[in-house]
């Protein structure tokens, strides 16, 4: 009797021990980037802005271009070497009928119009957010980042990072075909 | 071999790179200007408080990243516009989440961040208090073999000091 209580007592450090190890080497072999963040603004509409539209000056848009189908929202510069590498799969997308808003972020209008017209444009409307100002509400820490939004302008999910084929089907495709 | 000559050599070498380092630190301190003192020390106290999402160890104050230098600026603004250290905390937590806090507010998910060392306290006390009290109980009853024994070494110890 009492020597199976003693052996339970040593039990407890080992026990306490493999649930540490589970739960330190979940996310190490699960293979998540501690860097990679998630929004705090998921479930929350797309907050109000006015930007202009990056080939004319003269054309704005605010937060109502979000509403009335599901689509995604790319957080893009010609700064950034990631949003270069995954501009081919973005024209895939494009082409299977997805509708793409893009997000000029923090960049310059000339290089980002010849961006667009060197590597053929996948966004049905390009906005251009200069300052930043936009990317600040969305709580964009860097790019390419891309949101799905819901019909409704509810944004369901960010992604941080190169959005590649694996990305899509493994994580965005389930959740985006799950949007209203 | 190391001589003398070299050990001077790296010291030099390691005093201009803390020089170095300190340099760049330095270079993320903008200039801002401030109505009152009040207003400066809320400031300071933010870009110490928030945490730079993009470069996950620093605060806004240190990072000489392009997204800290926005933080700082966008908490200048709200400091300027008059806003308390909590609103402006809450502005940027409604955007980027509590990751960007260095004191993390108690949440279901950090829950165990502030109590587990309580936990560990009172662990470490009920075991504590369990194991006197157990030594208590054994002092208490001897069997009484070992009553005998105790008796016996008493007597040759007294025997052993009158002689």
């Amino acid at each position: 009797m009492l020597n199976k209580r003693r052996i339970l007592m040593l039990l407890v450090p080992f026990v306490i021990f493999i649930i540490g190890a589970v739960f330190l080497a979940t996310p190490l072999l699960k293979g998540s980037d501690p860097s990679k963040l998630e929004s705090a603004l998921i479930g929350q509409p797309i907050p109000q802005f006015t930007l202009q539209d990056i080939f004319d000056q003269d054309k704005q848009y605010n937060a109502d271009i979000f509403k009335g189908q599901k689509m995604l929202l790319n957080v893009w510069a010609t700064w950034c070497p990631t949003c270069y590498a995954e501009h081919t799969y973005l024209n895939k997308l494009a082409n299977q009928g997805l509708y793409i808003v893009g997000m000029n972020y923090k960049d310059n209008r000339k290089k980002a119009i010849r961006w667009l017209n060197e590597l053929h444009n996948p966004y049905q409307i390009s906005l251009f957010d200069e300052s930043g100002l936009l990317g600040l509400d969305l709580g964009v820490y860097g790019a390419p980042e891309t949101f799905l939004i819901d019909s409704h302008g509810i944004i369901r999910y960010r992604h941080v990072g190169d959005l590649n084929e694996q990305v899509w089907n493994d994580k965005l495709s389930s959740i985006y075909e799950e949007m209203q | 071999m190391i001589t003398i000559r070299h050990m001077f050599f790296y010291i030099g070498l390691l005093i201009s790179l803390i020089t170095l380092a300190t340099h760049s630190a330095q270079a993320a301190i903008d200039t801002f200007e401030f109505d009152n003192v009040q207003q400066e020390q809320t400031f300071h106290e933010l870009t110490k408080l928030l945490r730079c999402p993009k470069c996950q160890n620093q605060n806004i104050a240190d990072s000489n990243a392009e997204l800290a230098k926005d933080l700082r600026n966008k908490a200048y603004q709200l400091v300027k516009q008059g806003q308390s250290k909590e609103q402006i905390v809450d502005y940027m937590v409604a955007r980027f989440g509590n990751f960007v806090r260095y004191d993390p507010p108690l949440t279901p998910a950090t829950i165990f961040l502030w109590l587990g060392p309580l936990l560990f306290v009172i662990g470490g006390l009920l075991i504590l208090f369990k194991q006197v009290k157990k030594n208590k109980t054994k002092q208490a009853a001897l069997a009484p073999q070992e009553q005998q024994k105790l008796a016996s070494l008493l007597k040759q110890h007294t025997k052993g000091i009158e002689k």
